[in-house]
């Protein structure tokens, strides 16, 4: 199965070195996070029965992918139904292949598009110009990661590593090649950006014939497919072209109107930290007479499946995208989203690519799962109860079990082979314990606070540690020799 | 009640004044400790870096050690987490029932230091004294597996002559993670320069925490940087008195 992240991307630990040198970016993504992360909390502190509310989206979403085959074949008839076309797709490649082949039939070599991770994920914008078709970005964040040749670096906020005066740059040295320029007096102000962005986007909303957009949520019932979004750019797509296709991942289908629910209290509140998100567009099929009169609904798995599979991991499916994962980790908030090399970012793109993808495929996806210290702070604010450091230590063990066939062993492997031999049994681990005191001893070097000696220089991977961090000599006795010495017979005199 | 202690593998090889202090704090209150000398790891090192089946050995080490003990008291959080969270992965992955139900009922029976003294001795005041200047980091394990809540911090609060400060940003992970420590060494040192930041805006003389992994990392930092500020566990403060008390200097 192909890899979800970005190709040529090193992995994980050499990407985040990088990134840990950018200090404007480092800043940056302190700011916004801890902007977003301030607002979340009040947002949802103020309500009452928060935990109830996540108790019954996870719910939903578990009770749905239980019996998916079903809710999709209700979708597919609801939507066929009321005038769309339905396209099934496998993988990315089919999902493009159907995008593209719409356009071609209409003549259409331009298309808006509403901000989607699906199309993100499938690679759809560059699959589209492969094919002499333009596909512009209408969601503020998304122009600006286009505009700056970029790549996005966060779900929700795909530009969240950018700042203002070099969004002002952007906009001044690219707008031009992209349609309307922006305005030559352009400043970092942050309503004159807005401005130049909206002057820019209405030539393409009103000449695009063709929308391509994904969909928050679908609802099997009345086949009516949900967008999610602040900017009011999505609704100009989803009315005013002639053709509108939707790429939706297969997980995205909600069976009732009343399912759907929960998911307008959550998700606001996870993401923006609002209580209601500006704009809500739901569509079913066509209207006859008003906005797009041809409407097209890729369902799309490229993974999905295969994610839905795994016992536990299948719960990642439960995601609805809304990244507040992203902005309380504390390893997002320090590397930014490119370290991930994916358009999942964060903790939740350290489960989901590897789910999708599969352990043991490359080693930039085999390296997401390590990507976290465990620190739980994701679990407890994803509003679908993902139990996402669980997930991680399982896909870990995926990733391990996928290299124990391999002819030469990782050192890792091997020291973890010796360390569980060592545990299994007290007397194994004294002998350790011993040989690692003493030739720690003979180390040596100046004293901690609290008298130990510190090791501040090891060989091999012990750098690793003391590049940065002391460590504490073995003492001259260990617990266990104490307890035998006289631990065990000063209960006597207490 | 018969109760155990176990020191960790951590605290056994490398910080043998946490255990220690640990069972000299329980004998206090007045609990009978015994330190089966059986034991040797939970296996959460294996287990968070993928490793399931090399951790079974000390998964089995660990039931068979403290078998029939009312209640064992693990000081610290990430390793009574694991115990009670990750054991049964571990002993499904053996394919063992009997270990899966041996490791259900050891599960049950463990608990980090804070738990046992508060949950189950019924007190918050340990008679302790330790008059210096603290700031307390909450660690990740014992606040967001276990569920710890305020528990350390009301022990803390009832020390005679402590000045406990509060940690900014205390609840943020401090880049340990195991052996993340080890894969993103950049990431780790990253996060913990931010928490060594503020441990010294706290000006505190003492940084204590449950748990000696996060302990090493942070302490680590702080010695290379010569910030005399030294780290102690919790059980360390607790288990200190005015007739006995931890020396801070030396």
């Amino acid at each position: 199965m192909s890899s979800r992240t970005f190709v040529g991307m090193p992995p994980f630990p050499v990407a985040a070195r990088e990134a840990l040198s950018d200090a404007q970016l480092r800043r940056n993504l302190a700011r916004a996070t801890g902007t977003i992360r301030a607002k979340r909390a009040a947002v949802v502190a103020e309500v009452g029965d928060w935990e109830a509310l996540r108790a019954r989206a996870a719910e939903v979403k578990d009770d749905t992918l239980a019996h998916l085959d079903e809710h999709l074949v209700t979708l597919e008839e609801s939507l066929t139904e009321r005038g769309a076309r339905v396209h099934w797709a496998r993988d990315a490649g089919e999902a493009c292949d159907v995008v593209a082949a719409i356009a071609r039939d209409h003549g259409i070599d331009e298309v808006v598009k509403v901000k989607s991770m699906a199309t993100q994920e499938i690679g759809l914008n560059e699959a589209l110009a492969a094919n002499g078709v333009a596909a512009w970005e209408t969601d503020l964040a998304e122009l600006i990661v286009q505009l700056g040749d970029d790549l996005p670096s966060h779900i929700l906020v795909p530009a969240i590593h950018r700042n203002r005066a070099e969004i002002r740059d952007i906009f001044r040295r690219r707008m031009a090649g992209a349609g309307r320029p922006a305005p030559d007096d352009l400043s970092d102000d942050p309503a004159e950006l807005a401005a130049a962005a909206r002057q820019h986007l209405r030539e393409k909303f009103l000449s695009a014939r063709m929308a391509v957009s994904g969909a928050n949520f679908a609802v099997a019932e009345t086949g009516t497919l949900v967008v999610v979004e602040s900017e009011g750019n999505g609704r100009m797509c989803l009315t005013l072209p002639e053709v509108l296709v939707s790429v939706v991942g297969i997980e995205k289908v909600v069976p009732t109107w009343s399912d759907l629910d929960v998911f307008l209290q959550v998700l606001p509140r996870s993401s923006t930290g609002e209580r209601m998100n500006p704009y809500t567009s739901t569509w079913s099929g066509v209207t006859p007479g008003d906005g797009p009169q041809e409407v097209h609904v890729v369902l799309l798995d490229n993974g999905r499946t295969r994610a839905l599979a795994d016992e536990l991991g299948r719960k990642a499916l439960r995601c609805i995208r809304c990244s507040a994962c992203l902005n309380v980790c504390p390893v997002y908030e320090r590397v930014g989203g490119h370290a991930y090399g994916s358009v999942y970012p964060g903790p939740i793109g350290a489960i989901l690519n590897p789910l999708l993808t599969g352990p043991g495929e490359d080693a930039a996806t085999d390296a997401l799962p390590y990507a976290s210290t465990l620190c739980g702070a994701c679990a407890d604010v994803c509003p679908v109860n993902i139990p996402i450091p669980d997930i991680l230590v399982d896909l870990r063990s995926q990733v391990v079990d996928a290299h124990r066939g391999d002819r030469v062993p990782k050192p890792e492997a091997v020291a973890m082979r010796a360390t569980g031999w060592a545990f299994g049994d007290a007397r194994r681990l004294t002998w350790g314990e011993r040989a690692a005191g003493l030739a720690g001893r003979l180390i040596g070097g100046r004293s901690m606070p609290g008298g130990r000696t510190a090791l501040s220089w090891l060989p091999g991977p012990g750098s690793r540690w003391t590049g940065a961090r002391d460590l504490p000599a073995p003492p001259a006795e260990s617990f266990r020799d104490w307890w035998r010495r006289e631990g065990r017979d000063e209960e006597d005199e207490g | 009640m018969r109760v155990a202690v176990m020191a960790t593998c951590l605290g056994d090889a490398l910080f043998p004044e946490a255990p220690r202090a640990t069972v000299r704090l329980l004998r206090r209150l007045g609990v009978t400790v015994d330190v089966p000398e059986a034991q040797t790891c939970c296996g959460q090192p294996m287990v968070n870096t993928g490793y399931l089946d090399e951790a079974v050995p000390a998964v089995r080490r660990y039931v068979e050690a403290f078998d029939g003990y009312d209640a064992v008291v693990v000081p610290s959080g990430s390793c009574a987490g694991s115990v009670r969270h990750q054991h049964a992965v571990v002993a499904r992955r053996a394919g063992d029932s009997a270990l899966l139900d041996a490791v259900s009922h050891t599960g049950s029976h463990t608990f980090e230091l804070s738990e046992f003294i508060v949950d189950v001795l019924r007190v918050t005041d340990v008679g302790a004294s330790f008059p210096h200047r603290v700031t307390y980091h909450p660690t990740c394990h014992s606040l967001r597996m276990l569920r710890v809540g305020d528990r350390p911090r009301r022990l803390l609060e009832s020390v005679r002559g402590i000045d406990l400060v509060e940690l900014p940003e205390a609840q943020e992970c401090c880049g340990f993670g195991g052996t993340f420590a080890m894969k993103n060494p950049d990431v780790s040192v990253a996060m913990g320069a931010d928490k060594v930041r503020h441990v010294r805006e706290t000006g505190a003389e003492v940084l204590v925490a449950g748990d000696a992994s996060c302990l090493m990392h942070i302490g680590g930092m702080l010695s290379r940087q010569r910030a005399g500020v030294r780290t102690m566990h919790l059980a360390e403060v607790l288990a200190s008195t005015a007739d006995d008390p931890a020396a801070v200097t030396g």
